[in-house]
């Protein structure tokens, strides 16, 4: 095995691992390594060729390449060390990190690290579909990849289950590409992406959107060969009689992603079960001390811009870690109230101002955003319309906090 | 002149391909013929995977005889091929009062036919063997154990095949006509001439009879659905946990079974289907079956299943009859030569290395003896798991290969070279199916999510195949209908 050390390791080199390391970087750690078990770095980026991103941190719309060049041309001026085609096997509490790559197995020990490790796609086999199994099922993540990254046509006809913003994008792709694409059905009685893909995706494709709607059974012994939609009921359960067969070769699935916490798990990391991600602090630390989670692997984010900016969080905590620096006691807790998914970070120091993100249950038009400390109201903000499909961020000043115990955030009707 | 066979064996499933390698141990020049683009696509890869002490099947039955032989042959066999084997134990749990009678009939049936370390548990002992698992009193067979069905049937098809047969895949046998000295079999990829014929077409065997014009045997099948759990969920159990079995005959009632490779299937159900290949999943049984489980083991969640599937059964009774079926294994009486196994079903996978014997034994009687091969070997190397080796055994591979250096289905840590040796498997099937099957990428939680495109990378660099050459499993499941000039 072969045994190196360093400051700070930075597992996975997607937006979260490059801004985490470069901020770590600037913020004072000398020897900083990410590892990344793709070809490249960028992540899931990298098969993301329209465009949309950079718009909070830059001003322009960029492609997903485009985003993360900009962020590879510092790693690389930064000369920060990168391994690639290199897969984390374990990390450890006792921060030693195993890597298996071509050059051999590694052992890493690291004074702090940052996971990164993004999230993956929920699959059919997770959401129950009924029917049979034939090729031409795909998730939206691979069927991208295939596309966009490998020349190949996935299909002609197509149905897409779930409008979450994979789903969107990639009923443009296949349109564009001159596939068919049927119909989007989405369970819910909204659409889960973002507006603005609603609008650019379908309604400028004519492409039928079928809220409150699942598919019930696909057909097709070798290949597909039809997919039965239904409606569906308050409790998500399909309404007899409203069962229409699509005849198509493709089902694309995006109904959800799940962060990839296996390796944080194994850790022994404490899982918040809401996020699927890491409990951490203002300083996106975990459970284990000198362990630090931002990103999808922290928990789902829906632009970005906001995970770079979380990353620079994380990368900046690392660095201090690595230094020894002294943290401050972490005393105020976090709650989701009425209406709220969940708050991120889990628990604060009253020490400076902070950044919460959060996510509602449902959409909800004209709505109060109040956070307290229980007894108190610290701060409310008016909303005019709120979505699951948004991360909603509040600063907090320190002066606010003071005091505190408690953050309880919840939704209420602003009349 | 058309390839002629001693022995020709229609059907790729354990059953066959165990025969099949049972005869390369004679100088018999034999031939395995199979419909789909790989071994194990039928009832053989959608099982329990349950090596069978012996206590469900009636004393004095084929089923009880072979049962009992085939789960003795059964760790050796696998050991020789390098088939993951593991006697997890099993226990069938009574709930109520009045299932324990169940449980004493049960060994005393096992007894009856030799079923060894049969013991009737209290409750506290359930307890000890299974935390998680409520029941007042079981029976426990520690023998029972856990095997990989697909590597088995792999593995025994490519020895075979390096003893000298030949495995044809996606070939379909079509028509019979005897011959003076035998029959000639037309398929999809032309006429083959056989001495002897053996019909282990499970769920097809009544109509290949019937192309020989052997009528009277009538298939019913009869699906079992399943769900396959996480592997994080894998240490809820120990063992087989079984129920008492439903009143009506249709199987041995929903129990959860743990796999070689770590996860947990939870079924099968029982439900007569008009079609054999009708594998579908049904929403009525998948919400029945978590629920069954549930009750089993409250500490699973829908959110644990990573995928479902079925299998079926090749049964020889009826939805409303009383009493079960035996195995049918018979020369034709009308035509002598052929050898008919009907109504395999369970335990089959644990019966296929005696019903391999018993086979040859027949043909050595029609043949008038058999003479040995002496240069069969019957060991298989065992396929390297790179996510079960220690840290040591990990870096000296990759010092040998550097391709076991690079991870490429991150769910069961299944590396590049790992995969390039399922690409270039000696049957040359070369569909998605079979390298999951033998290398275990996309079989994690992600279900290819993350490999699929990768393996075909693989596929591509080692086989240069046309696009429409890829598939799923075989011809008919491409996974693409065109492809982009130019990109890389
Ligand atoms: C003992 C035992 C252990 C098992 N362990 C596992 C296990 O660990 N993991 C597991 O997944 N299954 C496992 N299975 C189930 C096994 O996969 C099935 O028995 C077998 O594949 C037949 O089921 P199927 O009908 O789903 O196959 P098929 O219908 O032939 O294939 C369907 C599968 O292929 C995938 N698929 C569909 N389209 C594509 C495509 N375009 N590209 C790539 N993949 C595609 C689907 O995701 C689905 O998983 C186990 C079965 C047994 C008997
Ligand atoms: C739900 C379920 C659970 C089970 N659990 C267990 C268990 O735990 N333990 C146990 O011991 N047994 C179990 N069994 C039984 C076991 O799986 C079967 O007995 C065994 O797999 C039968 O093998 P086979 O080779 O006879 O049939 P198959 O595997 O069905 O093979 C027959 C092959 O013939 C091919 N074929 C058909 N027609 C043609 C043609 N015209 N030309 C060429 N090829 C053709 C088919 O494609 C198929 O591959 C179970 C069965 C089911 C359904």
């Amino acid at each position: 095995m072969i045994r190196k050390t360093v400051d700070v390791a930075v597992v996975g080199g997607g937006p979260a691992g490059l801004s985490a390391a470069l901020s770590a970087k600037k913020n004072g750690a000398a020897n900083v390594l990410i590892i990344e078990r793709g070809e490249n770095l960028g992540g899931i980026l990298n098969q993301c060729i329209h465009e949309g991103f950079g718009l909070e941190s830059f001003g322009v719309a960029l492609s997903g390449p485009e985003y993360m060049q900009r962020f590879i041309d510092d790693v690389e001026k930064h000369r920060i060390p990168y391994m690639l085609d290199s897969m984390v096997l374990e990390v450890s509490a006792d921060k030693k990190i195993i890597v298996s790559s071509k050059e051999g197995l590694f052992e890493i020990t690291s004074k702090s690290i940052i996971l990164c490790m993004g999230c993956r796609e929920r699959t059919r086999g997770q959401i129950l579909t009924p029917g049979t199994r034939p090729a031409g099922v795909y998730t939206a993540g691979a069927a991208q990849n295939f596309i966009n990254l490998k020349g190949y046509r996935i299909g002609e006809k197509a149905v897409i289950l779930g409008s979450g913003d994979i789903g969107l994008i990639m009923a443009r792709r296949l349109t564009l590409e001159g596939s068919k694409v049927l119909a989007v059905a989405e369970i819910l009685p909204y659409s889960s992406g973002l507006p603005r893909n609603m609008a650019q995706c379908l309604d400028d494709y004519g492409i039928p959107l079928y809220l409150s709607h699942t598919v019930t059974e696909i057909h097709g012994k070798k290949r597909v060969e039809a997919v039965t939609l239904a409606q569906v009921d308050e409790r998500f359960k399909p309404i007899a009689g409203t069962e229409k067969k699509i005849e198509c070769d493709t089902l694309l699935l995006s109904v959800g992603l799940v962060p990839e916490n296996e390796l944080t798990r194994k850790a022994g990391i404490l899982i918040d079960e809401q996020t699927a991600g890491a409990v951490v602090d203002e300083d996106l630390q975990t459970s284990i001390p000198g362990i630090f989670a931002c990103g999808n692997v922290l928990h789902v984010h829906d632009v970005v811009d906001y995970v770079s900016l979380e990353a620079e969080r994380a990368g900046r905590s690392a660095a201090e870690y690595a230094q020894g620096k002294e943290k401050k006691p972490q005393t105020i807790k976090t709650t989701p109230g009425e209406g709220i998914r969940y708050v991120l970070p889990h628990q604060l120091s009253a020490d400076s101002d902070v950044k919460l993100s959060m996510r509602v249950m449902a959409p909800a038009r004209n709505v109060k955003l109040i956070l307290s400390d229980g007894d108190r109201v610290i701060k409310t903000l008016m909303k005019t319309r709120v979505n699951p499909a948004e991360m909603i961020q509040v600063t907090l000043k320190k002066n606010e906090l003071a005091g505190c115990k408690k953050i309880i955030v919840m939704l209420q009707n602003a009349k | 002149m058309e390839t002629r066979f001693d022995a020709a064996v229609i059907g790729g499933g354990v059953v066959g391909c165990a025969i099949a390698r049972e005869l390369t141990k004679y100088k018999l020049k034999t031939g395995l013929f199979e419909k789909e683009c790989d071994v194990a696509v039928g009832t053989s890869g959608r099982n329990s995977g349950v090596s069978h002490a012996g206590f469900y099947v009636p004393a004095g039955t084929f089923k009880a005889k072979l049962n009992i032989v085939g789960h003795e042959l059964m760790p050796s066999l696998c050991k020789e091929l390098g088939v993951p084997y593991i006697a997890v134990g099993k226990i069938v749990t009574a709930k109520e009062e009045d299932e324990r009678e169940y449980l004493y009939k049960l060994k005393e049936t096992g007894e009856k036919n030799g079923c060894k370390k049969l013991r009737i548990i209290d409750q506290k002992e359930i307890k000890r063997l299974e935390p998680n698992i409520n029941g007042i009193e079981a029976l426990h067979s520690p023998t029972t154990a856990i095997l990989d069905p697909f590597l088995l049937t792999i593995s025994l098809a490519e020895n075979a095949l390096r003893n000298g047969a030949c495995i044809h895949l996606n070939t379909e046998v079509k028509r019979i006509e005897q011959s003076s000295d035998g029959f000639t079999l037309e398929t999809n990829n032309g006429k083959y001439a056989a001495g002897i014929l053996i019909n282990s077409a499970g769920l097809y065997a009544d109509k290949i009879a019937a192309m020989a014009g052997i009528t009277g045997y009538e298939i019913h099948p009869c699906r079992g659905e399943y769900h396959l759990l996480d592997k994080n969920k894998r240490n809820l159990i120990n063992g087989a946990v079984y129920p008492v079995p439903p009143k009506e005959l249709g199987g041995l009632g929903i129990h959860l079974t743990p796999t070689t490779d770590g996860n947990i299937m939870l079924g099968p159900s029982a439900e007569y289907i008009p079609e054999p290949d009708d594998t579908a999943n049904t929403s009525e049984v998948m919400d029945k079956l978590f629920k069954e489980s549930y009750e089993f083991l409250p500490k699973i969640t829908r959110k644990d299943i990573i995928k479902s599937f079925s299998g079926i059964r090749p049964k020889l009774i009826t939805p409303g009859s009383k009493s079960p079926a035996d195995f049918i294994i018979e020369e034709s009486r009308k035509i002598p030569g052929f050898i008919n196994l009907i109504g395999i079903e369970s335990p089959g996978l644990t019966g296929a290395p005696a019903i391999a014997k018993k086979v040859a034994e027949m043909i050595s009687k029609i043949r008038g003896g058999l003479v040995e091969n002496p240069s069969f070997d019957p060991t298989e190397k065992p396929k390297i798991r790179f996510a079960e080796l220690s840290n040591r055994e990990k870096s000296e591979l990759i010092k040998k290969d550097p391709d076991y250096g690079i991870v490429v289905c991150r769910c069961q840590s299944v590396t590049k070279k790992e995969v390039i040796d399922a690409l270039n498997n000696p049957l040359c099937a070369r569909s998605i199916y079979s390298v999951s099957k033998r290398c275990r990428a996309t079989l994690g939680r992600c279900q290819g999510g993350f490999c699929l495109p990768k393996i075909i990378e693989n596929l591509e660099e080692q086989h240069h195949p046309q696009t429409s050459d890829i598939n799923y499993a075989g011809k008919g499941s491409e996974l693409f209908t065109g492809k982009k000039e130019g990109i890389e």
